[in-house]
């Protein structure tokens, strides 16, 4: 059975290594200092939908991205590795969202969407670390989640069997579809980027890219439907204003402040076999003490 | 987040010379190809972005996987279960990932399932390969006798096998016997015609490497009764067949993740490819050129990673209160590196550059007679190809062998342990100068082009360059030791005997190599300041050592030559 799969991904700045100038003054983000990436966990999301891909002949992998304009490459990226079109949610009106105004949003671009059996995302986004935006489009939609996932055993009969990993141990779960599924860092990693996709899919742009292009690439573009990105705004995926942008979201930041850690915290672990130290390891890169 | 393509700007140095421009016309036919294929370039420009963007695929694959599975590839190494070949977890990692990012069959047709890359973009693949895990790069690379298969097979051949070599089957070039290494004339292995016309291989062969791939080139006699190369075919032996088994694999010194294999075959059905009695003198003289500039391509790999392993040691490791980078000896040690490196590298694109112009002219050929003009570059391209390809091959292999020595003094007694990558590295290393033929080998297939002038030909031309005012002086002591170099060949040919000529030929191929590298780093300094330095040293090193062998070759007298014990065989 051929499989209709929604990628949620991110563009976020990179905050693995953040250097002193990664905070402005009054506390935000310098993104002028912080590269654009995909987000990490959205990557092993991304994964597990070309699994299923390359599992169910006939699959459609599309990914939501919610942005600026320039999210379409968070898009590129996905097709080169194997993705087969995506979506950039893109408006004024949806900036400044918080996680209930996000999630509304992005809700509101599946069921423009329509036919779709399972939603995939990463489990959180480095830029915030919430975790909340896929469960809350799973609530929105009404529809089952499934959280943590490391690896999707299976999908039969309108059912999908999931492994998710859990604090102290994995836990083997079915659900029916449609459903929504966070992926963990845990999960296999991403495949590369293919040589051949890069080179047929490298001219693909959302329509305010295409603007901006030489006339000849324009036409080549204007020839090829699979290189055409789709780019939807609010009132396309016909959202509430009120529920969405600033204007949606509850959550007010106060203030920020630069907390540097004076005392160490100090946890005691026993056991020196070599799946402890790999619990461990596991542990430190789950929590970006290391990696 | 390392890039082995990023964070080397060489590269694209090398990639963006101005001879890549014809080159890729000729490759993608005027950019014809375009037209019937949605990833084919549609200029220069874009075929350039093409390879830049691949191999900043390659880059980081190299940078993320492979480097990091090096270590424990070379401790695991591979096994055989029952007669089958077990790659180490990393080797096979390796692997998938480079068949996940279509980076097999890069150099093959577009309709075959290739990316159609000129030569030069694919051996820089190699060369950033080789710099992650040498060993892999063998694995990896021998890709390129898909190369061979798609110059001498048939039709149905080629379409039966290379898009499976695209798709990431892996390949192996069987020659190799107990009793014929570099003498390949004494191959025994039988292959013999069935009177259904086809063909069954029986007998062994030895050091293969990857010798479990899923198709095989292999070497073999199809002449009874003959005992020279006249006697020798080519025949491709696919592994979904079954006959051959590996009977154990070698334990060797260095690239310990590259399967040397050890072969039995036992009524293996095979098919010819090509014509009989073609084997040797033709085709698997082809692949070895292609294997050749693969292991040049392999050694400037090692080179690179010997030159940033060495200076990222010597920055941080102090001593008498300052970074050991600081002395003059360690300065300079670190600085010979990397002008051979430089060197090398030069030396191995222009090789390239040489081959792909070549073989994109053979191909047009397959598809239309070529007019006499293009025959007649063909020709001149081909003489290039053959000259630099040893030349290439023996220095740049020496060259890293050199270079990892040098890499291991500058870590001092912690080189010496394992817990470094140059210990490794400096086993690694080891073997380029000895197999596709060992360095005294590409000085016989070189020689010829001192002789006959092909040397003096391209140097020639490189003189003829104008250089940067800053530059004159370096052109100026290239141009005096070329004086020097003419003079030794005089010197020898004088003498007369063929003998005397083999004994002086690896000096003189050296000075030829020291002199065209010379110029090709001056080429680089002239078009890129990055390069001035290694212009700089390398004109010193290439003083040094052609006025070392002029002296040699002009002070020798015949008679000495029985203290070297030559001619005392037959005495």
């Amino acid at each position: 059975m051929s499989l209709n799969i929604i990628v949620l991904a991110k563009q976020v700045p990179d905050t693995r290594n953040v250097g002193k100038d990664a905070m402005k003054e009054d506390g935000t983000i310098n993104r002028a200092a912080l590269p654009a990436i995909f987000n990490p966990e959205d990557l092993n999301a991304l994964e597990q939908a070309l699994r299923l891909k390359d599992a169910h002949p006939g699959s459609k992998v599309t990914i939501l991205t919610m942005g600026l304009p320039r999210a379409a490459e968070v898009i590129r990226e996905a097709i080169f590795r194997g993705a087969d079109t995506g979506i950039v949610l893109t408006d004024r009106a949806l900036g400044g969202a918080d996680t209930l105004a996000t999630s509304y949003s992005l809700a509101q671009a599946v069921k423009k969407f329509g036919n779709y059996d399972i939603i995939l995302g990463g489990r959180q986004a480095i830029d915030g670390d919430t975790a909340q935006v896929g469960p809350q489009i799973a609530e929105k939609l009404g529809i089952p989640q499934v959280t943590y996932a490391e690896d999707i055993l299976e999908v039969k009969d309108g059912h999908i069997v999931v492994k998710r990993r859990l604090e102290h141990g994995v836990e083997t779960v079915k659900a029916p579809l449609p459903c929504v599924v966070t992926v963990n860092g845990s999960a296999a990693p991403c495949r590369p980027r293919n040589a051949k996709r890069v080179m047929q899919y490298k001219r693909a742009v959302s329509p305010s890219e295409a603007k901006s292009l030489a006339p000849e690439i324009a036409a080549i573009v204007e020839k090829r439907p699979d290189l055409q990105l789709q780019e939807w705004g609010a009132a396309y995926v016909e959202a509430d204003p009120k529920q969405i942008g600033l204007a949606g979201s509850p959550t007010k930041v106060k203030s920020i402040e630069n907390v540097v850690f004076t005392a160490k915290e100090s946890r005691c672990i026993d056991g020196s076999n070599d799946a402890q130290l790999e619990d461990l390891i596991q542990e430190l890169i789950t929590n970006h003490t290391i990696g | 987040m390392a890039n082995f393509y990023t964070d080397n700007p060489d590269l694209k140095h090398h990639l963006t010379h101005p001879m890549m421009r014809k080159i890729v016309e000729l490759k993608e036919r005027n950019y014809t190809e375009a037209e019937k294929y949605d990833f084919a370039p549609i200029n220069y420009d874009d075929a350039i972005d093409n390879y830049e963007r691949t191999l900043e695929i390659v880059g980081e694959i190299c940078g993320e996987v492979i480097a990091a599975n090096a270590e424990s590839v070379d401790h695991q190494g591979p096994r055989v279960e029952n007669n089958r070949v077990i790659y180490a977890d990393g080797t096979q990692e390796n692997l998938d990932v480079c068949r996940k990012a279509g980076l097999m069959g890069m150099a093959m047709p577009r309709r075959f399932g290739g990316l159609n890359f000129p030569i030069t973009p694919y051996i820089m693949a190699a060369d950033i390969v080789s710099r992650a895990d040498t060993g892999f790069e063998n694995l990896w690379g021998l890709q390129d006798c898909a190369e061979t298969l798609y110059e001498f097979g048939n039709d149905d051949q080629r379409s039966r096998f290379i898009p499976r070599v695209c798709a990431g089957e892996t390949m192996s070039m069987d020659l190799t016997e107990p009793d014929a290494g570099s003498d390949l004339q004494s191959v025994m292995l039988k292959a013999t015609q069935k009177e259904d016309g086809t063909w069954v291989l029986n007998g062994v062969k030895r050091f293969i490497t990857n010798g479990d791939s899923d198709i095989h080139l292999v070497l073999a006699r199809s002449e009874e009764g003959t005992k020279d190369g006249r006697g020798l075919s080519m025949f491709i032996y696919d592994k979904r067949n079954g006959g051959v088994d590996v009977r154990r694999i070698e334990n060797k010194m260095g690239i310990k993740g590259s399967p040397t294999c050890e072969l039995t075959y036992k009524n293996a059905p095979a098919e010819l490819c090509g014509s009989t009695r073609m084997g040797l003198i033709k085709y698997v003289m082809a692949l070895m050129n292609g294997a050749r500039l693969g292991i040049a391509a392999q050694s400037v790999g090692v080179s690179e990673i010997c030159y940033r392993e060495a200076v990222a040691y010597a920055k941080e490791r102090r001593q008498f209160g300052k970074a050991i980078i600081e002395f003059p000896a360690v300065a300079e040690m670190l600085a010979v590196i990397k002008a051979k490196l430089d060197a090398s590298r030069s030396l191995l694109y222009e090789t390239a550059r040489y081959v792909d112009l070549y073989k994109a002219i053979e191909d047009i050929e397959r598809e239309r007679k070529l007019t006499p003009e293009e025959k007649a570059e063909l020709k001149g391209y081909r003489k290039f190809a053959d000259a630099l390809t040893p030349m290439s091959k023996g220095m740049s292999s020496e060259y890293c062998n050199q270079n990892a020595y040098d890499c291991i003094q500058v870590h001092g007694g912690s080189g010496f342990m394992k817990d470094y990558a140059c210990e490794r590295v400096y086993r690694d290393a080891r073997i380029t100068s000895i197999y596709e033929g060992t360095t005294q080998l590409q000085v016989v297939a070189a020689i010829r082009h001192v002789t006959t002038g092909t040397y003096k030909a391209l140097i020639d031309g490189y003189a003829a360059t104008e250089f940067k005012a800053e530059l004159q002086p370096m052109a100026e002591n290239l141009k005096r030791l070329t004086a020097l170099y003419e003079e030794a060949i005089a010197a020898v040919s004088a003498e007369g005997k063929a003998e005397y000529t083999d004994f002086m030929a690896r000096r003189l191929v050296e000075m030829a190599g020291n002199i065209v590298m010379g110029y090709l780093l001056l080429l680089d300094a002239n078009r890129n300041e990055s390069f001035t330095a290694s212009a700089n040293v390398y004109n010193k090193i290439a003083e040094a050592e052609v006025c070392k062998h002029h002296e040699f070759i002009k002070n020798f007298r015949p008679e000495q030559l029985a203290f070297y014990g030559v001619g005392a065989a037959e005495a």
